[in-house]
């Protein structure tokens, strides 16, 4: 082996794979019976699904009582889900003590906001800084109109009356809406080099983190009042607003934070270099780049204060939970599986609005990747 | 790694354009010192740079070289002495800061361009922003000057899909865009491939040929001995040597000077 000296004369193609690499049997191969033990693995999941599956149908469908059926049938004996109970009960569900012939004022505002969120969600639709000034000024403006009334030969409906999913979602959207932008400013301010900022949202933070949200929509139920002079009462729903929203911007601020800190110097000295003010480089540079990288903490937050929404019993607002709650112990639907079903309703609204969270930041995740990982 | 960069054939430098004036001063360091808490990172410098100076700074990794450009647009604060740049002493004044920034461009040895946005955004942003200029005008001076670095192809991509060379041209752009009276190169080349290194080279060697004020800490001792009229040798903090990049190279003065020549120069 004295000759080392080699070149090559021509360049080799590049050739297919020498099996399929995809198709359905592939894809069984290669995940469900790969090896022994991973074969074994299947069939006990498939076990498992067997013994679970049948009876779950049974309650939810094979055995329930469909929406529009009797109370009757709802008492014999081995019923399964009394969907009849939870349809004719919706009402209360959607849009608790609001009074029925007012209905139509709530669903304008659920029309105003789905057709306002949903365009402001997808990338593609233009107009996004009409669509935003819609969402932002216009439409709680209107919904606060339309809800309470009073004005415009409205009736004047008290929040002591508004109810159920409705109340879910309003405490909900406008916590989302306001304990983002609150918990930015409370990052920032973290961050800062003024001391006396920088203390203030320490504080803040640190105290409202450390506190039970319970507690907090407690204080602003029964010590909020006391600071305020006589005769000027918080209406209930505004203090679990107050409440909700500042107990999640503490969380909020600290999410922010981590993906500020996950920002190179670099970048903040480019920015810098260039000579970029700080509120620029913090809104064009640094802030779209930490809120990409943790969208999902800030959705986290978001399905956490969603779900924290039914907290707010504590101050005698009837949400959607709370609304359930009150007609499982109704006696005109008194049956066996009363109660379930309407834990097993509530808990599936949860879920389909938490679960859309989850897809869309996903989504957002995927969409806003400039393959900049290095 | 190539330490000597031929001058590329057929392109000798043109040094016609590359007057260097006697009485405008761009940068003036007096006095300066700079501490990392206990640490005594720079000792007595005084530099004065002229308009149309084009300055390499060398010395060992640790010699304060970096820390001394990153004062100069106050990425780094000096804690005595004074330093004037443009005319503008830096002080604490924000406004002073933004002022000097505006008119001294960087390029840093990571890039660091900004990954979220496009290049033609990265380099558009500071001109919209902080100069004001429309969009439209804004845009046509980036492409103008992403046709001068030769890559106004990508202009409409993300940083992350561009080779070290080509993010590095493009963050020399972006800073040319603020169309600054001096530039501060902080080992721009340290962080490319070998392969990449020329074409950096070419685009910052062109910028001198044209009279840019330029303060470039490399270890690129071919485009010293090729473009700079001025070589700075620093060690612990402090300039320990500076000459003309021929006497520079063939007759160091200094005993930490020959050393370091020696080591980088086999």
């Amino acid at each position: 082996m004295t000759d080392i000296s080699f070149v090559r004369g021509e360049m080799t193609g590049a050739s297919p794979p020498p099996n399929p690499t995809s198709g359905p049997v592939v894809w069984m191969r290669k995940n469900l019976f790969a090896t022994p033990s991973d074969t074994l693995l299947t069939f006990v999941g498939l076990l498992f699904l067997a013994w679970i599956l049948p009876p779950l149908y049974g309650f939810l469908i094979g055995r329930a009582v469909p929406p529009g059926g009797t109370v009757e049938q709802c008492r014999v004996e081995n019923v399964g889900a009394c969907w009849a109970y939870i349809s004719s009960e919706i009402d209360f569900f959607i849009y608790g003590f609001y009074p029925s012939v007012e209905y139509w004022r709530v669903n304008i505002v659920f029309a105003m906001l789905a057709l306002l969120i949903i365009p402001l969600a997808m990338p593609k639709v233009p107009y996004k800084r009409i669509n935003a000034i819609l969402f932002i000024v216009v439409f709680p403006i209107a919904s606060v109109i339309l809800l309470s009334g009073g004005v415009f030969g409205l009736r004047y409906v008290p929040t002591e009356q508004w109810g159920g999913l409705m109340v879910t979602l309003i405490i909900s959207v406008v916590g989302i809406c306001l304990s983002l932008p609150l918990g930015i400013i409370l990052a920032l301010g973290r961050q800062s080099s003024m001391p006396i900022i920088k203390s203030i949202c320490v504080a803040f933070i640190e105290l409202i983190r450390a506190v039970p949200l319970i507690t907090i929509l407690f204080m602003a139920s029964i010590m909020l009042p006391l600071f305020m002079p006589s005769g000027v009462t918080v209406d209930k729903l505004l203090r679990a607003l107050v409440g909700v929203t500042l107990f999640s911007s503490a969380y909020m601020a600290e999410v922010v934070r981590g993906g500020m800190q996950a920002i190179g110097r670099g970048q903040y000295e480019a920015a810098a270099a260039l000579g970029l003010s700080y509120w620029k480089r913090m809104g064009f540079i640094i802030l779209p780049q930490a809120l990409k990288h943790v969208i999902p903490g800030i959705v986290n937050s978001f399905i956490a204060l969603f779900k924290d929404t039914s907290l707010v019993y504590i101050v005698g607002m009837k949400d959607l939970l709370e609304a359930v709650k009150t007609k499982n112990d109704a006696i005109e639907w008194a049956s066996p599986t009363q109660a379930i079903t309407g834990y097993i309703f509530a808990a599936a609204v949860f879920w389909m609005f938490c679960f859309s969270m989850s897809r869309y930041s996903q989504f957002m995740e995927r969409r806003l990747n400039t393959g900049h990982k290095r | 790694m190539s330490i000597e960069t031929e001058p590329t054939a057929g392109q000798p430098v043109t040094r016609s354009k590359m007057q260097i004036s006697k009485t405008d001063v761009a940068i003036d360091v007096i006095g300066m010192n700079k501490w990392y808490a206990d640490f005594h990172v720079l000792r007595d410098i005084d530099l004065k740079v002229m308009r149309g100076e084009r300055i390499v700074i060398a010395g060992p990794s640790g010699s304060g070289k970096s820390t001394l450009i990153r004062c100069i647009n106050r990425l780094e604060e000096h804690q005595q002495g004074q330093i004037i740049v443009n005319g503008t002493e830096l002080t604490n004044d924000l406004k002073r800061i933004d002022e000097v920034r505006r008119e001294v461009g960087m390029v840093f040895q990571h890039f660091n361009l900004f990954p979220h946005l496009t290049i033609l955004q990265n380099l558009t942003l500071a001109p919209i922003w902080v100069r004001g200029i429309p969009k439209a005008e804004a845009e046509a001076t980036a492409m103008h000057y992403l046709n001068r670095v030769k890559i106004p192809e990508q202009a409409l991509k993300f940083p992350g899909q561009l080779s070290g060379g080509q993010q590095q041209r493009v963050a020399i752009a972006r800073s040319l865009c603020m169309q600054p009276k001096i530039m501060l190169f902080d080992e721009p080349t340290s962080a490319l491939d070998p392969e990449m290194v020329k074409e950096v080279l070419e685009v910052m060697i062109s910028l001198a040929e044209e009279g840019m004020t330029m303060i470039c800490v490399t270890h690129e001792m071919g485009f010293a001995r090729q473009v700079a009229n001025r070589v700075i040798f620093m060690d612990q903090g402090q300039i320990i040597e500076q000459n003309e990049p021929e006497q520079f190279f063939s007759n160091p003065q200094h005993e930490r000077t020959k050393l370091f020549l020696s080591q980088i120069l086999h």
